[in-house]
């Protein structure tokens, strides 16, 4: 055969460029394949915008952003990969929550609509969600969202420490930030009045506004160079290939009810929490019935929040490589009792939300472990410890003691991931959050902080025939001799550790201490004294498998490693190590 | 006795092949040879004996040799490298193997992190202390220093890297550590990190110093057994190593920082398109350089590529941020895609159809390749279309067999989308071109670029058959297609600068802005990178100076790389480079943050000979329509459908004689494929000039 046998019949000069649409149906197919492959990369251009010029580094070291296209009903058909988890469904239903008070048809070019309510954007204050149209012909053709982590937004700062939202800062409800093109100078002045950055929070919505508008600028060129006049079809195609992929995944788990229960230490009392999975051959609905109430304190997880952990925990296990949109988040539906910790209503606190929020995955792995024995990863620490420093008195707006310097820094610690089905867990590694780590030069470099350790944990990895992640010692003193302070708002899992699976052991508990004294018992703001240093040990994962089931080589390696103690091998393992040379 | 113009040689060891090049009185002579691995100095003097016997010259003739290789990045990906230990600050050992504590792939609960390059077992820690601000909070126990040289003999350590906190701006305790190492483990490489890498940020920093230690050993061996083999043959010209940071240094400065040779083909292939730019008086171009495997893809501005300082070796997942081990060394910025025309196409399980990165290499191969490779790659897709000739392929060395291509193509492609026919390879091509297209695009954007105001400059393997589709869908008016394509960066050795380049970190809050403490920094780093080059230069060339700052908002993180004036800053230039840095925020950004202040992370200063003077090409006036050797079938992506195309051997064609697209334009390495909208002529330098003639975008 040559190469050109097979072909259709050749034609020869040009053809007129509206064919190449008309072409019939395998062009068509192409150019499907083509602009779903473009519209990602529109949403990751978005993304990796606001990543840039993004001012906290909450953002970005931790990618606390997001960024999707939708089509005018809401429907989410493409989000930006890069980002955290939990914006996965926040994002998703974020839209739909707009089109409600600013219906399709009032949209004009240039108008763009913002909101950081809680209960209608992604969970906290903190996440100013932007909407613009994109617009063909002076119509809405399809509408663009991004959100991302502003530094402050008044209120008590990032604590856990406010008793209602009216605490936590100011809050913006469904409102236009531009209109036909005029940015709104009225908002923009109550808003930047109410933040104790003004400059990095005007700069960081800015930077979502013109990070849509360019999103709006990709879009229309694809539809020119495609001759679209909508997308959708486009838009079709895509939900319904990911939602056929999502239930053709889900057949793999057995249908069924299967439930779960976790304790964690919550802020003054400890938060019980419930779920019910049940699936079906159409959805798993999950239902955190019977979860403990909403806390008085601000670590609570409104519906929206609960939702993106959840389904990110499903979706880990049941179909990692199908892209996040309506499609396919439509086969999810996460059910809670209204004043619960994991759906607190109006006017509850929930600023420090991921310390609820952030354990759901493992709840999640928690039922499907029994749906699917054998395939689910072991507890992991869960939600990251956000360690933010201040002078003492900082937060009173006390001037520093003499010769002290003023800071306000943040750091963040990490614990240990889960063992995993044959493989042991990933140690000082944040789940699910996607945040990294803080450099500790930098921390010191903006403050007269002096870590004096940051390392492993020996024998903090839960045993098993698969060890659990190791968590790390961190140590802070001061370069000055002055106290300084330091929020445990986001500290759990101090008497609740993560639990191992299938025999397999938990991972060790996390502590806060002074080094001169007791450990912390709360979740309050706590001072180090002048001359003092204080040491938090961050949980280590939870085991899998018995641990006599260990391989005998991997401990002999752990022992070697000092990933575990000569104790910790006769304790956990029952195994003797080899005498100590010299 | 030296020929006048002396003769010029490069040589480009690469995965596959160590490609080899002569410039010499009698034009230029290539040659390509297998690499061979354990001996990669074997495969170099193979190539050089077959071009040296091509152009008629012997050994003394040459000039000059400039060499790049993958061996460091071998290494690296291979871990084959030298028995490293670590010495870090008490408390801090672990920061190599937490990394940046973070998943790389969010959905991937079995995802692992890059293995450090040191384990913990030769991770040893010493007492000492220095405060951020240079305060000794700790002084260095020596004592500790001798009972850990003691440790390391005794398991035959290689190579000790030492990383102390804060080392980059205070690095009196590495340079106390060397002192002990070096009299307590004669003959073991030390390296530290204040002098590999004098940035903040621990991790990249202890990441980079290791890299090094670990790969020193086996390239300054390497490198002293090439030069003593050249000599041996009597090439006794200066030797040069091509870096990652697109300049050439001395076997000396490279076998101690040799960490800065890694991705030296790439950065050879982005100075040819560079110098091309020169010749044709691009003042922006796009460099595509499009392989087997991979394609890059390089931004051009007046002549020279942009550079940066952020890389990453050894990805565990190709493409995956993360993935790797971060190096902070001089690179030349560009985006590496899986493009390449072993990439493999697939259809997964919501019907997207997916192509590469994953790559069938050179072994097995495409299916057409017939060498058992069986999956359907971007080469098979070509062949199908008729842009490749099943008996031309590389010069006629390896046969393609359409049938298994066609198969390969129905099966994992057509079958699962309900295409036949051409279309399947229509649906793998288009793909490759999207990818391609995505990519230059927020390349482009990121840097605040119009990318349909580049010309586009297309070399390496596959790039000419692409190059047109590509331009179209990016809105690009013309491609320039230079001579000797498949041997870019080799060629590119040959026009790299001598250069060395010193970076430091220096948080300067512009509020507080020092002209005098900034400029005796800056003299400093002059003389220490001018004594680099002067060490390799010719006597009296006249060296080129570059500054850049590294400048940022307060409290954001990415930083903007403003060029400095000649000569010294004055007290002025707090304001002048605040302006010139919100130029180029606006540019990028759209926008400029009021009321916000600036401060510097870093600051580099390179020196370098001037680059060779660039001909002027000139695209000469069309006479007349070339004579085609024979015609083919072949589909074109901008018409959507298949065309009869004239078929032209680009050493028949003449300077002036015009190809209308469709139509295709054979060589032995590649062919260029001239889509439908498109005219190509030879410029005055023999390159291929392809302009649309519709313009725009479809």
């Amino acid at each position: 055969m040559t190469a050109t046998s097979g072909l259709p019949a050749p034609s020869r000069g040009p053809v007129p460029s509206g064919e190449s649409t008309t072409a019939g149906a395998p062009i068509d197919a192409i150019h499907r394949q083509v602009m779903w492959n473009r519209l990602v990369a529109v949403v990751e251009e978005q993304a990796q915008t606001i990543l840039r010029t993004a001012f906290g580094s909450v953002v970005r070291e931790a990618g606390d952003l997001s960024a999707g296209i939708y089509d005018l009903e809401g429907r989410m058909i493409a989000q930006a990969v890069t980002g955290t988890p939990g914006h996965v469904n926040t994002m998703a239903r974020a839209v739909e929550h707009f089109l409600v008070r600013f219906p399709v048809a009032t949209m004009r070019p240039g108008d763009v609509f913002v909101t950081n309510d809680p209960w209608l954007g992604t969970g906290h204050l903190f996440d100013f969600v932007v909407v613009s149209p994109a617009c063909a012909d002076g119509r809405p053709v399809a509408l663009l969202a991004s959100t991302c982590h502003v530094i402050d937004v008044g209120g008590r700062g990032f604590s856990a420490e406010a008793k209602s939202i009216h605490e936590e800062g100011v809050l913006i409800p469904h409102m236009k930030l531009r209109d036909g093109g005029a940015l709104n100078d009225d908002l923009m002045t109550i808003l930047l009045a109410n933040t104790r950055n003004p400059v990095e929070v005007r700069g960081d919505i800015l930077s979502l506004v013109s990070c849509n508008d360019t999103g709006a600028e990709r879009l229309l060129e694809m539809m020119a160079e495609f001759d679209l006049t909508g997308i959708g079809p486009l838009a079709d195609y895509i939900v319904e290939s990911s939602r056929d992929a999502m239930l053709k995944a889900m057949q793999a788990v057995p249908n069924g009810r299967y439930r779960t229960e976790m304790e964690l230490d919550g802020y003054d009392e400890p938060v019980f929490i419930k779920a019910e999975m049940a699936v079906s051959d159409e959805e798993i609905v999950f239902d955190y019935g019977g979860t403990s109430r909403a806390s008085a304190y601000g670590i609570n997880s409104p519906l929206c929040y609960t939702e993106a952990y959840t389904c990110f925990g499903l979706k880990c296990i049941v179909a990692p490589a199908v892209p996040n949109n309506h499609g396919s988040l439509s086969v999810f539906r996460t059910v809670a009792e209204p004043g619960s910790a994991v759906h607190p209503v109006h006017p509850s606190p929930v600023t420090a939300r991921h310390v609820i929020g952030q354990m759901l995955a493992d709840v999640a792995f928690g039922c499907l472990a029994q749906a699917l024995p054998g395939k689910i990863p072991a507890e992991s620490a869960g939600s990251i410890w956000v360690l933010p420093f201040a002078n003492a008195g900082a937060n009173a707006g006390d001037a520093p003691g003499e010769n002290a310097s003023r800071f306000n820094v943040m750091n963040v610690g990490m614990g240990g991931i889960g063992a995993r089905p044959g493989k042991d867990g990933l140690s000082v590694t944040a789940f699910p959050s996607g945040v990294g780590a803080i450099p500790v030069e930098v921390t010191e470099c903006e403050s007269p902080l002096v870590f004096w350790r940051k390392e492993f944990l020996p024998d903090s990895g839960g045993a098993g025939a698969f060890r659990g992640g190791l968590g790390q010692i961190i140590e802070v003193g001061s370069a000055e001799e002055h106290p300084f302070t330091v929020s445990a708002a986001t500290f759990d899992r101090m008497r609740n550790p993560p639990r191992g699976r299938d025999g397999g052991q938990a991972g060790r508990s996390g502590i806060a201490r002074l080094e001169s004294g007791p450990r912390f018992s709360d979740k309050g703001v706590h001072t180090v004294p002048a001359g003092d240093r204080l040491i938090v040990e961050l949980p280590g994962g939870g085991g899998l498998g018995a641990p006599r089931q260990r391989e005998a080589a991997l401990v002999r390696a752990d022992l070697e490693a000092g990933y575990v103690t000569r104790d910790g091998a006769r304790r956990d393992y029952d195994f003797e190590p080899p005498p100590e040379d010299g | 006795m030296r020929v006048d113009p002396p003769v010029r040689l490069a040589a480009d060891i690469g995965g596959t092949f160590t490609d080899v090049v002569l410039d010499g009185p009698n034009g230029r002579h290539t040659a390509k040879v297998l690499t061979t691995p354990r001996t990669p100095e074997t495969g170099v003097f193979e190539a050089l004996a077959l071009v040296l016997d091509r152009s008629g010259a012997v050994p003394g003739d040459a000039g000059v040799f400039v060499h790049g290789t993958t061996l460091a990045t071998n290494a690296l990906i291979e871990r084959k490298g030298a028995r490293t230990a670590f010495l870090t600050t008490r408390g801090f050992r672990d920061i190599l193997e937490m990394g940046l504590e973070k998943r790389f792939e969010q959905y991937d609960i079995f995802m692992d992190k890059p293995e450090p390059l040191v384990p913990r077992t030769l991770r040893h820690e010493v007492a000492e202390r220095v405060s951020a601000r240079g305060r000794v909070l700790l002084p260095l126990d020596l004592g500790e220093v001798r009972t850990i040289a003691a440790s390391c003999r005794a398991v035959g350590v290689e190579a000790v890297a030492v990383g102390l906190l804060h080392a980059w701006a205070h690095p009196a305790h590495e340079q106390a550590i060397r002192e002990v190492l070096a009299a307590e483990l004669p003959g073991v490489t030390v390296c530290l990190s204040s002098e590999v890498c004098p940035e903040m940020r621990e991790f990249e920093r202890f990441s980079t110093t290791c890299a090094n230690a670990y790969v020193r050993p086996l390239i300054s061996g390497y490198l002293h057994r090439l030069q003593e083999g050249l000599v041996e043959r009597g090439m006794t010209c200066p030797f040069y190593l091509m870096m990652s940071g697109g300049g050439v240094t001395t076997v000396e400065s490279a076998a101690r920082f040799p960490i800065r040779l890694v991705e030296s083909g790439p950065a050879g292939g982005a100075i040819l398109a560079a110098h091309v730019a020169r010749e044709c008086g691009l003042a922006e171009a796009l460099s595509l350089d499009m392989g087997g495997t991979t394609a890059k893809i390089c931004l051009i501005e007046n002549g020279t590529p942009e550079r940066s300082r952020t890389f990453e070796v050894a990805r565990r997942y190709r493409d995956l941020k993360g993935s790797g081990l971060p190096v902070r060394i001089p690179v030349i910025e560009m985006v590496e895609i899986g493009a390449g025309g072993g990439s493999i196409a697939r259809v997964d399980d919501m019907n997207r159809l997916l192509v590469g990165p994953a790559s069938a290499g050179s072994e097995p191969g495409p299916a057409c390749y017939g060498r058992g490779g069986a999956q359907a790659t971007v080469t098979d897709a070509n062949l199908v279309l008729g842009k490749l000739d099943p008996d031309r392929f590389a010069g006629g060395r390896i046969g393609l067999d359409s049938a298994r291509a066609e198969e390969a193509l129905a099966r994992d492609v057509g079958g699962r989308l309900g295409l036949d026919g051409h279309w399947p390879a229509v649906g793998v091509v288009e793909m490759v071109d999207e990818n391609m297209a995505n990519a230059s695009r927020v390349h482009a954007i990121e840097r605040g670029r119009v990318i349909g105001r580049h010309t586009m400059v297309a070399f390496g393997g596959g790039a000419p058959l692409h190059a047109g589709r590509l331009a179209q869908k990016l809105g690009i008016e013309r491609v320039v297609i230079p001579r000797g394509a498949g041997v870019g960066s080799a060629i590119g050795f040959l026009l790299a600068p001598i250069a060395f380049e010193v970076v430091r970190s220096r948080p300067v809050d512009f509020r507080e802005f020092d002209a005098e403490a900034i400029n005796a920094m800056l003299d400093e780093m002059r003389a220490e990178a001018t004594e680099a080059v002067r060490a390799g230069a010719p006597s009296g060339a006249d060296l080129a100076l570059s500054r850049i700052v590294e400048l940022r908002y307060a409290g954001q993180g990415h930083d903007l790389r403003i060029a400095l004036d000649d000569g010294p800053l004055t007290q002025d230039h707090g304001r002048r480079l605040k302006a010139r840095f919100e130029d180029r925020y606006r540019a990028v950004y759209g926008l400029t943050i009021d009321g916000l202040d600036i401060q510097s992370v870093s600051w580099s200063v390179t020196v370098a000979t001037r680059a060779p003077p660039a001909g002027r090409a000139k695209v000469p006036e069309v006479r007349s329509p070339a004579r085609a050797a024979s015609m083919r079938d072949i589909y074109d992506g901008a018409f959507g459908a298949v065309v009869s195309c004239p078929v032209y051997p680009r050493f028949e064609l003449a300077p002036g004689e015009e190809v209308t697209g469709p139509a295709i334009i054979a060589e032995d390495e590649t062919s260029t494929f001239v889509p439908a909208d498109f005219s190509a002529v030879l410029n005055s330098l023999g390159y291929i000039v392809m302009d649309n003639r519709a313009g725009g975008a479809r």
